[in-house]
């Protein structure tokens, strides 16, 4: 790809997602697009190129999703799971006893696996939650990815990644080649396709976020930027967990670390409020 | 040292597993069939057992059954590893006693996400 085109495209990831694309990421343009120039009928990056600089908005929204789409496997690096599950979900039955709702964000869910994997782990807690409200929300920039989530439907490969047996074999049934995942679950989840970069008030307040492996493709500005906009919709006391190569430190004064629970963050307008995210005595 | 019984009648699995094992720092041992691994595990028991299901003489799920009958046989983290994928297979290595199951063909990354799952390895 031609210098000038590479400087295009970035730029264009920049503005509308916010990734930051750099040089030595090139070789992604080629991966990602060439199967996106073929669906269009287009020969290679060169005619993508001429297309995507008449300002075709249907493409630019195409090549924005094509190089944001990121894997996603299911209870993806267990840890977080757990740990929502043995202090998080606990303390939030403690400290929404009277209201008996709560609200989770899956934020970049891709095709739904993060949400998906929350619900399961919700749905095993069953019991613990009769009587409750609660929402899980999966957000995505790509409407293609939503689509893959809704559908509920994953590839042999897709399932083995990460997911336990038992709950393969209690909320799975093999369709074809597929695993299809149970109505029930799939009912658990809201997919809404959204910017991270846009106004996110329009979401409601959420209790828990997950946002990981998300910030690492945005410069520094960016990052701070959404890390102040998603604590602006949390609650007092909530969390957000990220990836574990991600921190807020030195990028926003709007989360500190929770002491000893690595990877999860508490909104610092809260402080002086017990956190979700940390263990009671 | 953490040991792996890889137990499957092809040659080539065999090799391909014993690669990712050994690179996850297990000691690996090799049987053909379940009456071989079965021999092996009466002289001593390994931490893990990566599983066929199909072998002649002794196939995978009578195995575990006779592996879990014998003393101390509740110990090894058994995971499957067999192109049996539908749901009935599951259930019945469940039922059989075993810790995980594979779909194959498999790679290192399913491996080691599976292995990670049961404990074997830091997730």
């Amino acid at each position: 790809m031609k210098p000038d085109d590479f400087d295009y495209v970035s730029r264009l990831l920049k503005e509308r997602s916010g990734l930051v694309l750099t040089k030595d990421k090139a070789y992604l343009l080629e991966s990602r697009l060439m199967p996106l120039a073929r669906k269009r009928g287009l020969k290679g990056l060169d005619e993508l190129m001429v297309a995507l600089k008449k300002r075709d908005i249907v493409l630019e929204k195409a090549v924005v999703e094509a190089m944001t789409t990121n894997e996603s496997f299911f209870f993806r690096d267990n840890k977080p799971f757990d740990q929502f599950k043995s202090i998080v979900l606990p303390n939030l039955l403690k400290a929404r006893a009277t209201k008996k709702s709560f609200r989770i964000w899956s934020a970049a869910c891709s095709s739904g696996q993060e949400p998906y994997s929350l619900a399961m782990l919700l749905k095993e807690e069953g019991a613990k939650l009769s009587g409750w409200r609660y929402d899980i929300v999966g957000t995505d920039i790509s409407d293609e990815v939503l689509k893959k989530a809704r559908a509920g439907a994953y590839s042999q490969f897709e399932v083995q990644r990460g997911m336990p047996m038992t709950l393969l074999v209690k909320y799975f049934k093999k369709k074809d080649e597929n695993w299809a995942i149970d109505s029930a679950i799939q009912s658990m989840v809201q997919y809404k396709e959204w910017n991270l970069l846009g106004d996110l008030k329009p979401l409601g307040q959420f209790d828990v976020v997950f946002c990981r492996n998300v910030l690492i493709y945005f410069d520094q500005p960016t990052k701070s930027k959404v890390l102040q906009a998603i604590s602006q919709i949390m609650a007092d006391d909530g969390v957000l967990y990220l990836g574990g190569a991600e921190t807020v430190l030195g990028i926003s004064d709007h989360f500190k670390p929770v002491p000893g629970q690595r990877g999860i963050y508490a909104v610092t307008k809260g402080i002086g409020k017990p956190s979700l995210g940390a263990p009671q005595g | 040292m953490k040991s792996c019984l890889i137990v499957d009648d092809s040659k080539v699995i065999r090799m391909v597993a014993k690669k990712i094992l050994q690179e996850m720092s297990f000691e690996t041992e090799e049987a053909e069939d379940g009456q071989g691994a079965l021999q092996l595990c009466q002289d001593h028991l390994p931490t893990a057992v990566l599983l066929d299901w199909n072998m002649p003489v002794m196939n995978g799920i009578e195995f575990l059954r006779a592996l879990r009958a014998m003393p101390g046989g509740d110990q090894p983290v058994v995971v499957f590893c067999t192109t049996e994928n539908d749901i009935e297979h599951i259930q019945e290595a469940i039922e059989a006693g075993a810790n995980e199951y594979i779909m194959k063909p498999f790679d290192s990354e399913i491996l080691q996400a599976k292995f990670a799952q049961v404990g074997l390895i830091e997730g």
